[in-house]
């Protein structure tokens, strides 16, 4: 089995989701590259797994770990981001400047 | 049970004495360092905790000397049934080189007949002084201290008994000496009883110069502080002590003349009055002014023994012989009934000491253990009437018979026993230092018969001055201020314990019928080589009692009738001779004048001198280099070294905080991409390197 083509696009969603974190301005959408990344990590462990023959299908496994951690992630994330929204009309990223000294 | 005839057989069955005794003897006496130690252990105690505890301390000491009374009865039954001469050297270290010439310094214990009879003395008297003494000190501020160094008292004479070399005698003597000095000047906010504690202490320590070089001198002879070893060497007639004997026997001897107050050490004993009367009451009967008789009776071989100490004996038979009867005249214009016994203590001791200078060991502890009963109930009799009326004076006192019916009658039987009436105890040890000086056993010729006529002039002061104060203290009218009033049942119990000894105590020795006290004292391990009468000597008897009712007769005669002054009262004022002894034979004068102010002058003055110029001069100096060298630490090392470093490095810290603290931007997206940045250095890195 080859696994450089899920590589390829793991990398690729990678760097997609690295883009939007970095790039994006609105908060919702930092949220979602962050969710690409996770996705892109995903496929890693799932294509490493099934190379290396594992019987407890470890790599399928932690993906679903992964899922479930991301989602409850997304879940505070939101969270915040609703509750910034109230309070200042904005969800975007860069007028956010609470954690400044 | 075992009756007195069994006693009797088992005395005739016993050969010899028993120095190493096995079975329940020989537990007793190995745990008779019990003795000398748990009266020291409740001293410490009652310092500890005695102020928590619901009698404040005094039950401590009373299970202490209840011990003490019970342990060293048990020893004397049991050296009565066979005698017992033990005793056990403990080492505690060794000064000088080690299998040479060194000291060794050892503590140890005796128990033998001679010991025995003072732990018993000291137990059962000192039983009866504590319990009164709970009742007398009840409402004293400093009760619990009080009881803690009357522990220390008592516990010094035991360690002083149990002596078994010199030097463990000594301390045991010093500790009697501090604790009298304590409990002397127990009131020390009044001044006159703080001159009287140091008068005590100083005078005997003048007296302890005599011991400290007796000790020397025979320690450095024999090569041993071991009293059994100087013993020996007198045994053995050693000629290297035989020729510093009269010097190592004098020199003792002056040691026991400033603890057993004779004269003219004596001034020092009166004057201890000063002290709580349950302290007077156990220093003149069983702790303190008999330590130095029993000294004299533990060295008896060094003076029976011819060729030793045997002429420091007509020393000591003339001092005892003046003692007694010139203190007893004093006891006669005494207005302090303490005062009066005081005298009459030291009187008494007079006997004492003469019997061991006649050579009667036997008699002269005999008049010690009868009159430690009869002087101790005496006091305590004497404390309570102070007690009720308020006042030392016999001028306050009067008609106390009707209020206070157990004093009476108790001060009474110990009058009669300390004036030498048959049959109280008084008489029989009276009669046979009588005896015992009519024998002349050692040949001291005029002097043993001077001594035995002041002796039997002795025994008709000593009745006269005891029915002077009977009559003035408790016949006639009151005169006092306070309402006199009988003590309670914790005082006057230990007055009719004491009073039962009285009269009982001389019955353990009547010459010819029942000697078992001659037995008790015979058991030792060097005998004493002492004279003792056989057989009850009716003249000397009859010559003493005749005395003592002639001077009771005369007592009466002159006191019964009741006087409302003092002048009237003392009738016997007889010119020339009255106002010698109302200054007491000008010995306090004497020594003021020609002792004390001449050195307290010049003295003092150089002391202070020194206190001023050198004490003060260093202290003030060491103050001054102190400051000097702070203020140096703190301007170089403190301001400049110190400081320094922990300012810079604070500043430091401030100023890279302010340089990073640009930093956080709050830019979520900027620390994204520095972790992000971090990441990608971290793979790089970890591709180069791997």
């Amino acid at each position: 089995m080859i696994v450089n083509q899920f590589l390829v696009l793991a990398a690729l969603l990678f760097s997609i989701g690295i883009y939007g974190v970095l790039a994006r301005r609105n908060a919702v959408l930092v949220l979602l590259s962050i969710e690409l990344m996770l996705a892109a990590v995903n496929i890693n462990l799932v294509a490493f797994g099934s190379y290396i023959g594992d019987v407890f299908a470890s790599g399928q496994v932690f993906a679903l770990f992964v899922i479930t951690v991301a989602a409850a992630e997304v879940g505070i994330g939101l969270g915040i981001i609703v509750l910034i929204f109230r309070n200042r009309s904005s969800a975007n990223v860069d007028e956010l400047d609470l954690m400044k000294w | 049970m075992v009756s007195l005839a069994t006693l009797a057989a088992a005395i005739e069955v016993g050969v010899g004495v028993e120095t190493d005794p096995r079975g329940f003897v020989g537990v007793l006496v190995h745990g008779a360092w019990l003795i000398p130690v748990l009266p020291l252990v409740a001293m410490v105690l009652i310092i500890a905790v005695g102020k928590r505890l619901p009698a404040r301390g005094w039950e401590l000491a009373e299970a202490a000397m209840a011990f003490v009374a019970v342990y060293s009865v048990a020893l004397l039954v049991a050296n009565w049934i066979d005698p017992i001469a033990y005793e056990q050297h403990v080492e505690l270290s060794q000064i000088g080189s080690v299998g040479g010439a060194g000291l060794v310094v050892e503590w140890g214990w005796v128990v033998d007949g001679l010991s025995i009879l003072m732990f018993t003395v000291v137990g059962i008297v000192g039983f009866f002084v504590f319990t009164y003494a709970k009742g007398y000190m009840e409402g004293d501020e400093r009760f619990t201290f009080f009881f803690s160094a009357f522990c220390l008292f008592a516990g010094g004479m035991l360690v002083l008994v149990a002596a078994p070399n010199l030097v463990q005698f000594i301390v045991g003597w010093e500790m009697v000496g501090v604790a009298s000095y304590l409990l002397i000047g127990h009131w020390w906010e009044d001044h006159a009883n703080n001159a009287a504690a140091i008068k005590a202490f100083i005078t005997n320590k003048i007296a302890d110069i005599g011991l400290i070089v007796g000790v020397i001198i025979a320690g450095a002879t024999v090569g041993s502080f071991r009293i059994t070893n100087v013993l020996d060497a007198v045994e053995g007639a050693d000629s290297a002590l035989a020729d510093v004997a009269f010097w190592v026997g004098l020199a003792l001897f002056i040691g026991a003349m400033g603890k057993s107050a004779q004269m003219p050490f004596h001034v020092w004993l009166p004057d201890a009055m000063a002290g709580p009367t349950p302290v007077s009451s156990l220093m003149h009967a069983a702790t303190m002014v008999t330590a130095g008789v029993y000294l004299l009776g533990r060295m008896m071989p060094l003076y029976n023994t011819a060729g030793f100490a045997d002429d420091v004996k007509l020393i000591i038979v003339l001092v005892g012989g003046f003692t007694l009867f010139f203190a007893g005249l004093l006891a006669l214009v005494q207005d302090d009934i303490k005062k009066v016994l005081a005298y009459s203590t030291v009187s008494q001791l007079g006997y004492m000491t003469a019997a061991m200078g006649a050579g009667a060991y036997t008699a002269g502890l005999f008049h010690l253990f009868t009159h430690a009963f009869f002087k101790g109930l005496l006091f305590l009799a004497a404390g309570s009437m102070i007690h009720a009326v308020r006042s030392n004076n016999m001028s306050d006192m009067g008609g106390l018979r009707r209020q206070m019916p157990y004093t009476f009658w108790t001060f009474l039987i110990g009058s009669l026993a300390l004036a030498g009436i048959v049959p109280l105890a008084g008489f029989w040890s009276k009669d046979e230092i009588l005896a015992s000086l009519s024998e002349d056993a050692f040949g001291l010729g005029a002097a043993a018969d001077l001594v035995l006529v002041l002796a039997i002039a002795g025994a008709f002061v000593t009745a006269f001055y005891m029915a002077r104060a009977v009559y003035l203290s408790f016949f006639g009218s009151y005169k006092g201020k306070a309402e006199p009033h009988e003590s309670p049942a914790v005082m006057t119990y230990p007055l009719v314990g004491l009073a039962a000894f009285s009269v009982i105590a001389g019955w353990v020795n009547v010459p010819g019928a029942f000697t078992a006290f001659t037995d008790w004292l015979g058991a030792r391990a060097h005998a004493a080589l002492d004279h003792h009468a056989a057989t009850l000597d009716l003249g000397v008897a009859a010559a003493g009692t005749l005395a003592a009712l002639i001077g009771i007769g005369a007592g009466t005669a002159l006191f019964r009738r009741d006087a409302a002054t003092q002048a009237q009262r003392d009738r016997l004022r007889v010119p020339l001779l009255y106002p010698v002894l109302r200054r007491k034979y000008y010995f306090d004068d004497l020594y003021m004048h020609g002792l004390v102010n001449p050195i307290k002058g010049p003295v003092a003055r150089a002391v202070n001198w020194t206190n001023d110029v050198i004490i003060d001069g260093v202290v003030n100096g060491a103050g001054a280099l102190a400051r000097q060298l702070s203020r140096l630490v703190y301007a170089g090392l403190d301001q400049l070294g110190i400081d320094r470093i922990f300012n810079a490095a604070a500043a430091a810290t401030g100023e890279a905080g302010s340089a990073l603290r640009r930093v956080q931007t709050g830019k979520v997206q900027q620390y994204a991409g520095a972790l992000f940045a971090g990441a990608v250095l971290l793979v790089v890195g970890f591709l180069i390197f791997s």
